[in-house]
């Protein structure tokens, strides 16, 4: 079963964005054979307060949630955080997101903490976004940066029923968080593969040799990237490492 | 033997390159043959490529010593000459040596390359960049030129130019081919199709790490499929990707032969690849490419 974990619906502030609806979406999986998808609102990253895109994405995916699980945003910051934790979970969401960097919250900021930990508690993951485009091409207004490793290190070191999931962190930020913890926390996080490199560098195959092919999980970041990519990531693997499994989502993290 | 992914078709990877035992990097032989492992996995007919220097470990990458430059198309020529079945070279220059660029340009020529490539080592425009668009206008070789795709500032470790820049120098050499590198590959992309819409003879590739949706769409739309030419650089997931990316945004089958091969064996000269290059006749005229060839 393939699930994409990085997925959103809506348009982005910064440019242009073909297409990001649920039958857009829909039409995908049924061309890429991915089964279902965990959906991200994507103008709700911008927002101050990401209430009114949470409603405006579980009406979006009222219809189609078998195959459409969303992901709302959890804004820890804000009051009355946790109701809105709970009618994430209430909604059958597989997750939550949150954006510290684009909210102001710094890599040990408490309250992401305690967001990650209540998450986790409830049974469902922390979704993390390290970065929505390359740092080479962001619009002169997109100043929050990425999400840094020292943040998601301290998130992963909150508590034992911490479960993250991380997308598009690049192989360096991957390595320095996975060695920097213990392997307890390390079974904590899990990352999604779509920002990092195939062949002829084969940082994903060495990546499965070192911290193994079970701390992945398959994402693509649609709309924003071709969801094409880590397919095709994972079709150009070297022998030794191509039949390795990824995580299961249904079981783990 | 398992099929290719990408199909039987003709595949030309217009940008590609290799490692040295002096690029710095114990892995050096290991990068060269996953480049060849996945090439082969997808069905790449003809890489395209360069050896940069000593990617920065004796000169900097952007900015190679002649020596380096010497050296590192030294290397090119023999992978090039061992893999001819399936590898092409381009004279790597660096245009602040303006005799060292020329000579090592005629030197390649002489033992089978069939392009030039240019880094970061002097913005696009700079008339110093003249007589090597010159010389290889009269070679009929096209010259790939990196880009920085919407240059708003100065980045460390390259003199960085971008479609705009590369369009000033092509519209100073009509009579030769300029290959816009990794649109892809850093900056604004979308910065770049309109800065390149009214310079014929620039053709960007489509390599580069990055894959945006749309990217492909736009870039189709805005030049149409003749200018523009499929490759991987540094990343070869990202060119299987978008090559399935293309099959599904709507073009036609020539057009996809086009992006996949057809506008390369027109850019480079005759008989580069042993390939028909008769099916290679423009089919459509909106952007022609390259008109000048043959002349």
């Amino acid at each position: 079963m393939t699930i994409d974990v990085s997925t959103f619906v809506g348009g982005y502030p910064f440019r242009h964005v073909p297409h990001p609806d649920t039958d857009a979406l829909l039409r995908v999986l049924d061309r890429e054979e991915i089964d279902e998808a965990w959906v991200g609102h994507l103008p709700s990253v911008f927002y101050r307060d990401p209430t009114p895109g949470n409603r405006e994405l579980l009406a979006l995916l009222a219809s189609k949630t078998k195959r459409l699980r969303p992901v709302p945003a959890v804004r820890p910051d804000w009051p009355r955080w946790a109701m809105t934790l709970r009618d994430a979970v209430n909604a059958g969401a597989p997750a939550v997101r949150a954006y510290p960097p684009q909210w102001g919250l710094g890599p040990h900021d408490a309250s992401m903490r305690e967001l990650a930990i209540a998450a986790g508690e409830l049974g469902i993951c922390l979704v993390l976004t390290v970065r929505f485009e390359d740092l080479r091409q962001r619009h002169a207004l997109d100043v929050a940066g990425d999400l840094t490793a020292a943040a998601i290190r301290s998130l992963a070191r909150a508590g034992d029923a911490v479960r993250l999931v991380v997308t598009a962190a690049g192989r360096e930020m991957i390595e320095e968080v996975h060695w920097g913890l213990t392997p307890a926390e390390q079974e904590r996080v899990l990352w999604d593969f779509s920002w990092i490199w195939g062949p002829p560098e084969d940082q994903l195959a060495k990546l499965f040799r070192t911290i193994g092919s079970r701390r992945f999980v398959f994402g693509s970041q649609w709309p924003l990237r071709l969801v094409q990519n880590p397919r095709a990531n994972l079709d150009l693997l070297p022998d030794d490492v191509r039949d390795m499994p990824l995580a299961e989502l249904n079981r783990a993290p | 033997m398992t099929a290719p992914l990408a199909g039987t078709a003709p595949l030309i990877d217009a940008h590609a390159h290799f490692y040295t035992d002096a690029s710095g990097r114990a892995d050096w032989n290991d990068l060269n043959a996953a480049r060849f492992r996945a090439g082969d996995r997808i069905g790449i007919t003809y890489h395209v490529a360069s050896v940069l220097g000593s990617y920065g470990f004796s000169s900097p990458t952007y900015f190679p010593s002649p020596a380096d430059v010497s050296a590192g198309n030294d290397a090119m020529l023999v992978i090039a000459e061992r893999e001819h079945r399936r590898v092409r070279m381009y004279a790597t220059v660096n245009p602040n040596y303006t005799e060292h660029a020329l000579t090592e340009i005629e030197r390649c020529v002489a033992r089978g390359a069939i392009g030039v490539k240019l880094l970061a080592s002097r913005r696009a425009d700079d008339p110093l960049l003249d007589p090597i668009a010159e010389l290889a206008g009269e070679h009929h070789l096209p010259v790939l030129h990196h880009i920085w795709q919407h240059r708003r500032r100065e980045w460390p470790s390259q003199e960085i130019s971008d479609g705009g820049d590369l369009a000033r120098l092509a519209s100073r050499h009509p009579r030769t081919s300029f290959i816009l590198a990794h649109i892809g590959g850093g900056g604004d992309y979308a910065h770049t199709f309109p800065a390149v819409v009214d310079a014929p003879n620039v053709f960007p590739d489509l390599s580069g790490s990055g894959v945006d949706r749309g990217m492909l769409d736009d870039a189709v739309a805005a030049l149409g499929a003749s200018r523009l030419l499929w490759a991987c650089d540094l990343t070869i997931e990202t060119g299987l990707a978008k090559l399935r990316a293309l099959e599904v945004i709507g073009l036609s089958d020539d057009e996809m032969a086009d992006i996949r091969w057809r506008n390369a064996v027109r850019l480079f000269p005759e008989r580069s690849f042993s390939l028909d290059e008769s099916k290679a006749v423009p089919t459509h005229t909106r952007h022609s490419p390259l008109a000048t060839r043959h002349s």
